[in-house]
């Protein structure tokens, strides 16, 4: 079996353990980087989203208009308040947790999301614009180094595509068994990316954080001026920002599974590896996967 | 100075050692965000980004881009009153008691011909109508048909002085009258928007002289840009050459507290 290019060099380790090469420069200073950005937009994304906390699908839409979905409050008897969320026709009751949460005192308030979830704590829509728009800038920057680099490093060609094996239903599905047995390879098979963990990265590369960018720029007023093609493509600026809401949570479940999986995967070897570059792995080849890997 | 002892071989401890770090870390960087968002510098620091925005925008060729036009068929059904919903001082109730026919429009500052309009001047004028988009600055958008002249007419007629870098809308309502009697609602914009063809002055909305709610007589329509550049109850257009003496220096009620001035984004 080849190794990559990258995991080639040997390092002094502890006897069993060797230390490999994994992970670029460049791709470390820009995963860090990225992991700053989408936290602060996330959480300053939820400030601006307290301004008005409800989606709509088309050109426009606002109080008088039916959302698509609302976090509100509402009096259910006299004195008494209830924190909901509603999609279409279904409302899920969910004070404490959205639409009537703890405020700075401790008391139930009118919020959307509690103030541990947004940049700042405090109700600010312009304060949550200024993080907001500064990290957004950050972040396109960052993310477009990242394209430059994996394209001439060949990062994204050769450790982010799918192998056509490794794109085989079997595969997959070996790789989903794999997953759910909670059985991560630590020796050789750790230099590269299983299919799930291919599919995974790449989605939310070259889609999930693309879709992000499109659809916040499709709601400002100039660049709608600018590019109208954006505005059709996602079906008006309400539709937009209900893409953008949508895509924001589905990176949100991204960020999740993947800190789960650092986790169960050796987080203090895997979080080093994407500090110092430097991963350490077994000598014998404990977990061989069943698809032949890369060639 | 005691040493934090890490339990060796122990993957529970390691993890639960992680996992406190980790949950620290959050709490750190939220206080962090916290105290940032409370520092001046780091303040004015992420507003940098508003002038990229500004540039970008305007080299993407955000001077003579129009805004999308829509059809009767997509006006909102309810236009949402937001801000002012009726200036509360006496000098507004009276203007709304005489109908506006005592009202006057005043454009002045680096000009070379001061004007005073009436609304029957401004209806006289050149009318351009369009059913365009709002974008409150909340998150919401709602769709109306607005009809008045062009700001660029009413600027070449009053003369702009080589010096004239903006437009200034002072208007009748206060959206917050601060204890020294400030707190004046006033917008401005660049000159590129100033005579932008879809800059007008609106005194209808829908079809109908334009409600108490929604400004009445005279509101700005700058359409590539979000809902607080509206300026409403436009009294007075100033020509100046620059927007740190107004106000609290930050060129309208809004940006003076912390919202861009440039709201094209």
């Amino acid at each position: 079996m080849t190794i990559l290019p990258m995991a080639g060099v040997d390092l002094p380790a502890p006897a069993g353990r060797r230390k490999v090469h994994r992970h670029a420069l460049a791709t470390r200073i820009t995963h860090w980087l990225n992991a700053l950005c989408v936290t602060v937009l996330l959480m300053s994304g939820l400030q601006i989203f307290l301004a008005h906390p409800a989606l709509y699908w088309g050109a426009s839409g606002a109080d008088a208009d039916r959302p698509a979905f609302e976090i509100g409050a509402e009096t259910v008897t006299v004195g008494v308040q209830r924190g909901y969320v509603r999609l279409g026709s279904a409302t899920l009751d969910t004070t404490g947790a959205l639409g009537l949460v703890p405020g700075a005192d401790g008391d139930l308030t009118e919020r959307a999301f509690p103030r541990w979830a947004t940049i700042p704590g405090w109700r600010s829509l312009a304060l949550g614009r200024r993080w907001h728009f500064f990290f957004a800038w950050l972040f396109v920057a960052n993310l477009s180094a990242y394209y430059l680099f994996g394209l001439i490093n060949k990062h994204l060609r050769r450790d982010l595509a799918p192998t056509r094996a490794q794109l085989r239903p079997r595969a997959i599905l070996e790789d989903i068994v794999d997953h759910l047995r909670l059985k991560f390879p630590k020796g050789e098979a750790a230099l590269h990316y299983n299919p799930l963990q291919k599919l995974a990265y790449l989605s939310v590369i070259v889609g999930l954080l693309p879709t992000m960018i499109l659809t916040g720029l499709t709601m400002s007023p100039g660049m709608d001026a600018i590019a109208p093609w954006l505005v059709d493509l996602f079906g008006g600026r309400q539709s937009a920002r209900t893409v953008h809401f949508i895509a924001a949570s589905a990176l949100l479940l991204f960020v999740v599974v993947h800190l789960v999986m650092v986790v169960l995967a050796g987080p203090i070897n895997g979080v080093r590896a994407m500090i110092t570059g430097k991963l350490a792995i077994s000598e014998g080849n404990d977990h061989e996967p069943h698809s032949a890997p890369q060639k | 100075m005691s040493r934090i002892l890490l339990p060796k071989n122990s993957p529970l401890g390691r993890r639960k050692f992680l996992g406190l770090g980790v949950a620290g870390l959050g709490a750190g960087l939220l206080s962090g965000c916290d105290r940032l968002s409370e520092a001046p510098k780091f303040i004015d620091m992420l507003g940098s980004a508003e002038s990229l925005t500004y540039r970008i925008q305007r080299f993407l060729g955000g001077g003579s881009a129009l805004a999308r036009e829509f059809s009767e068929a997509d006006l909102s059904p309810v236009f949402k009153v937001n801000g002012t919903q009726a200036p509360d001082t006496p000098e507004y109730a009276a203007l709304q008691e005489s109908g506006f026919a005592n009202w006057r429009l005043r454009i002045d500052g680096l000009v070379t011909k001061p004007l005073d309009l009436s609304l029957a001047d401004l209806r006289a004028m050149p009318q351009r109508t369009q059913i365009t988009r709002h974008d409150c600055v909340e998150g919401w958008s709602a769709i109306g048909k607005w009809q008045g002249p062009t700001l660029a007419d009413l600027l070449r007629r009053a003369g702009l002085q080589p010096t004239a870098r903006f437009a200034v809308f002072h208007c009748a309502d206060f959206y917050e009258r601060a204890a020294d009697g400030t707190g004046q609602y006033y917008e401005s914009i660049d000159l590129i928007d100033a005579f932008h063809p879809q800059t007008i002055l609106a005194h209808r909305l829908n079809d109908e002289a334009l409600s108490v709610g929604h400004g009445a007589p005279l509101r700005l329509r700058v359409e590539r840009q979000l809902g607080y550049k509206q300026a409403k109850y436009v009294m007075r257009i100033e020509l100046t050459d620059r927007l740190d003496h107004l106000g609290l220096g930050k060129g309208g009620f809004w940006p003076d507290r912390g919202y861009e001035w440039y709201a094209g984004i």
